[in-house]
Parts: C-alpha cells; sequence; structure tokens
C-alpha cells in the first residue's frame, strides 16, 4: 500500500490540501499582508472575474504561441546542431564543452540585447526563450548521437546498412532516450524563459500582466494569474510526461 | 576471375601477408596486431581461429570482412579484394550484444534486407526460414530483451544465415553464454552447417568448442598475431555430442593446449605490461 501509486497521489493531494487551507486560514485571521499574500477568496473572486474577460484570452493565445515558436525553433536548431556536429568526432571533441560552458552562463543577461535587437513585442521573447531552450537539446543530442554503442555500428556496416540508413535505423533509435530528455527540459527552459521574459519587459502576454498588476498594487490579480500559469505548468508537465512515456514505448 | 584460383579444392579466402598496426609505426601506443600472416580458407570448411585473449584474432576476421583496413597485405575473397564490407559475399555473426534492441526479431532481419536489395516480397519468407531454422520461428514479433541470452543468440546465428551468403564469419558468437546452451547451440550449429555447405570463419578461445565444430584449427601465437601451428580435425559433420567421448577429442584438445599454453602465458604478461612492449625487445 505505502509503494502503490494510488498512495502516492493521495499523500500528493494532502499537501495540496493543506497548504489551500494553510492560505485560507492565513487571509482570515490576516497574518499575513494582504499586498504580500490576498485572501485566497480575494484571488478566486478575481479569477472568476479575469476568464471572464478578453484581453484574458488574448494573454493566454500570444503567450502560448509565443512558447510554440520559441519550443519549435529550439528544437529545430537544437537537433539540427547536435546531429550537424556529431557528424565529426573532431568537431563534437572542440564544440561539447564550449556549448556545455555557454548553457552556464545566464542568458537573462541578454535578454536586454534580444529587446534591443527583436523589440519590445513577442519575436525578442521568441528568441529568449528559443536560445535557452536551444541548449539542452543540442547537448542531449550530441550526447545521445556520439554515444552510441559502437557494436551497433559495426553490425550496421557488416550489414551493408548505408550511411543514410545507419543514422536512421541505428543511430536515432539508440540516441532517442537521451534526446527526448533533452526535448522535455528545453521545453520547460523555453515556457519559463518566454514567461520570465514577459515579466521583465513586454507588452503583451501573460507575463505582462502579472508585473503589470504587481505596479498597480492589485495582489489578488497577480495571484489569479499566477495560478492560471501554475495551472497550465501542471497540464503541460502531465501531457509532456505522457507523450515522453508513449515514445519510449512504455 | 583470378589466377589464383587454380588449387585442387578452391579457396574461398584467401590471406596473403598481411600486417595490422593499431596507431602509427613508432609512436609509444602503436601495437603491431597482426604480423606477416597468411592462410587459405577452403570452399565449405569450418575453420577456427584458436589463441589467447587480445592476439589478434578477432583482428584478422574484421580484417577478412573488410571492416578494418590492414596497414600491409590483403584479403581476398573469390579472388576478389575486400576493402570493405560486402554483405552479399560475407556475414557477420557478432556477440548476441549486436540484435538492435529497438527493433523486434523480424524487424532485425528486415532491415537487413532492405539495405541488401532484397525483395519486399520475400523478407516474410526469408525470416520466418531463417528463424524456423534455429528453431526460433514463434518469437519473430519478440524485442530481444524479452528473450534469454541464449534465444538471442540463436536469432543472432540466423541474422547470418539469412543473408545467404558462402560465407559466415562468427566472432566468438558464444562467448555469453553458459556452457551447456555453448554445447547445444554448437551441436546445432553443426547439424545447421552439415546442411548448408558453407565456409564459416569462427573465432573462438573455447578448446572444445574449436575441436567439436571444425574442420581445422588455426592455433595463434599471442600478439603480434602469426600462425603457429594447424590442426586437422577429419570427422564428418554433422557431429554428434558422441565424439567428444571419444578419445581423439581429448587428444585433439589436449594438442591445441599443449601448443597455446606458452602462447597464453606470454599473452598474460603482455597485458601485464599493457601497450606490448615485449614486441620491441
Amino acid at each position: 500500500m505505502k509503494d502503490s501509486p494510488a498512495a502516492s497521489r493521495l499523500i500528493q493531494l494532502g499537501f495540496l490540501t493543506a497548504a489551500l487551507t494553510a492560505w485560507y486560514v492565513a487571509g482570515r485571521f490576516s497574518a499575513i499582508p494582504p499586498l504580500f499574500l490576498p485572501p485566497i477568496d480575494a484571488v478566486w473572486s478575481s479569477l472568476n472575474g479575469l476568464i471572464r474577460t478578453e484581453e484574458f484570452w488574448s494573454a493566454i493565445g500570444v503567450t502560448l504561441s509565443t512558447i510554440a515558436k520559441a519550443y519549435g525553433i529550439a528544437v529545430v536548431l537544437g537537433v539540427l546542431a547536435g546531429y550537424l556536429v556529431t557528424r565529426s568526432r573532431f568537431l563534437t571533441a572542440v564544440l561539447e564543452p564550449v556549448i556545455s560552458a555557454l548553457f552556464s552562463i545566464p542568458i537573462t543577461l541578454f535578454l536586454p540585447l534580444f529587446i534591443l535587437v527583436f523589440g519590445i513585442g513577442t519575436a525578442s521573447k521568441v528568441a529568449y526563450g528559443a536560445a535557452y531552450g536551444f541548449f539542452p537539446i543540442a547537448l542531449n543530442t550530441i550526447a545521445g548521437l556520439s554515444r552510441v554503442d559502437r557494436r551497433y555500428l559495426a553490425a550496421a556496416r557488416a550489414l551493408g546498412i548505408s550511411a543514410f540508413g545507419t543514422v536512421r535505423h541505428v543511430m536515432w533509435p539508440a540516441a532517442f532516450p537521451v534526446i527526448l530528455t533533452g526535448l522535455r527540459i528545453g521545453f520547460f527552459i523555453a515556457f519559463a524563459s518566454v514567461l520570465g521574459g514577459e515579466t521583465i519587459s513586454s507588452v503583451e502576454g501573460v507575463g505582462r500582466n502579472i508585473a503589470l498588476s504587481a505596479e498597480l498594487l492589485e495582489p489578488a490579480r497577480m495571484y489569479a494569474w499566477i495560478v492560471v500559469v501554475v495551472a497550465a505548468a501542471l497540464v503541460l508537465n502531465g501531457a509532456v510526461s505522457a507523450i515522453e512515456n508513449r515514445m519510449r514505448g512504455e | 576471375m583470378s589466377a589464383e584460383v587454380t588449387a585442387a579444392r578452391p579457396a574461398a579466402i584467401s590471406v596473403r601477408h598481411l600486417t595490422h598496426r593499431f596507431g602509427a609505426e613508432g609512436a609509444a601506443s602503436s601495437v603491431l596486431a597482426i604480423d606477416n600472416l597468411s592462410l587459405d580458407v577452403v570452399q565449405g570448411e569450418f575453420l577456427c581461429l584458436l589463441g589467447p585473449s587480445g592476439c589478434g584474432k578477432s583482428t584478422l576476421l574484421n580484417i577478412i570482412g573488410g571492416l578494418v583496413i590492414p596497414t600491409e597485405g590483403e584479403v581476398l575473397v573469390h579472388g576478389r579484394p575486400m576493402n570493405r564490407p560486402m554483405p552479399d559475399r560475407l556475414a557477420f555473426v557478432f556477440q548476441e550484444s549486436t540484435l538492435f534492441p529497438w527493433y523486434t526479431v523480424s524487424e532485425n532481419f528486415t532491415i537487413a534486407f532492405k539495405y541488401r536489395g532484397v525483395a519486399r516480397s520475400e523478407w516474410r519468407d526469408r525470416t520466418t526460414e531463417a528463424l524456423a531454422s534455429v528453431g526460433m520461428a514463434e518469437f519473430a514479433r519478440h524485442y530481444p530483451n524479452q528473450l534469454s541470452v541464449g534465444m538471442r543468440q540463436r536469432v543472432n546465428l540466423a541474422r547470418g544465415i539469412a543473408a545467404g551468403t558462402d560465407i559466415l564469419l562468427m566472432d566468438e558468437p558464444f562467448a555469453a553464454l553458459d556452457e551447456q546452451s555453448r554445447m547445444v547451440l554448437g551441436e546445432d550449429l553443426s547439424v545447421l552447417l552439415a546442411r548448408t555447405g558453407k565456409t564459416i570463419v569462427f573465432v573462438t578461445h573455447s578448446l572444445a568448442e574449436a575441436v567439436f565444430l571444425s574442420d581445422r584449427i588455426v592455433l595463434m601465437s599471442a600478439r603480434p598475431a602469426h600462425i603457429k601451428q594447424i590442426i586437422t580435425v577429419d570427422q564428418p559433420h554433422p557431429r554428434l555430442p558422441e565424439f567428444m567421448l571419444e578419445p581423439r577429442f581429448s587428444e585433439l584438445r589436449n594438442r591445441c593446449y599443449a601448443a597455446l599454453r606458452d602462447e597464453i602465458r606470454a599473452a598474460m604478461t603482455m597485458q601485464a605490461s599493457p601497450l606490448g612492449t615485449s614486441e620491441g625487445a
């Protein structure tokens, strides 16, 4: 019973209920200044009002399409770069540590530059999310493709499988689990980067609305937006895990 | 046709003055793996390369198969030089781990057929036939890791046979098996080969396996590999387990061991000083 998935779900649900109850109790007794944490019912009614507005749905639409574009670019460029780098063992030896080192730099430092180049609109957030998401995808693609068991490659050669066939039927499936992990990390980094970028500097989108609510001293509205992001993150995490398990054939 | 094939029994494989060195000559890490080795493999024979581990048996097999290009010398297969893998002329059977785990058993066959230009209509029948020959027909849709090590090796063997080549190169195909499974698969192999009449070069370091399966056993020296002695096993295929009980079997086995004992010791000292410096001394 202790190890069953139902038991762990129950414990997780228990934690969530406890946190929400604590929030409710804190609001009830004004334990925390409402500017920092407004009562849960105030946030609820704010959220209720919010989802009835057109600006809410347009902000959601802007943010989702920005994430989709950023992630799409990161996937295409990351996998392509990983593939091209691993075409040569020399290039892998040279570039893998370089890409890895670049990834350790907080790319947020370059957000002002992205805004300078791409403007304050969504394009700068697409570029920022794509640049950040690129790294884990490229690094995992390199790791996966460059560490394919050499016995499989010898077998492919002995079986007469062509160079392209070897990439398609041997290297890609051998590297796939590692690449998939990169795709997953890349997705959440692109998601976080786009929202972060919007919050720091933008004219529209979910992040912008969170920042604006804080500036206008409307904490209930700000928390309502945050609840939306948390809910979206949970749903996306579930969806990504489901897709991943499916692709891993589990 | 080359003029070489004029002997009484034609050579399927001719190895001519083969020398192979890993790393550049003179470099500290350079290792001379094979030293001026010549050998003819007669058509239809089962030839075993037997020698201490690390002596260059697998390197020799990889050169014969065109997977490794030798430093000097050449390999002729049916009179034509081998300088790349030629899957239509010879098939490899590696250790069991080379079945692609992301494909089912039958997909592991069809992928090879696809790139060898076998007509799609034949894929199914040839896969079934090859699997049936090793008693694995009902496992076509399994994934390799759903099978035991012994079953996987049967499938691996079948993949080599399904290639339909005259020549089969086998690199310690039973190394991952326990002794009992190894003997059983060895018997099956002997029966199977008696039917097909393929030419086989088989690498092993098991004395009993070598004597049980081979028509000729090539005893190889410690690195750099050259031929120390060739022992003929005059016993028709298919061979039955009773063969192992005959005094002749033990006698042949002992002869192999006596010839190899010093080489095994030499190889062990060499492994203690890893870069094989003894060759220069």
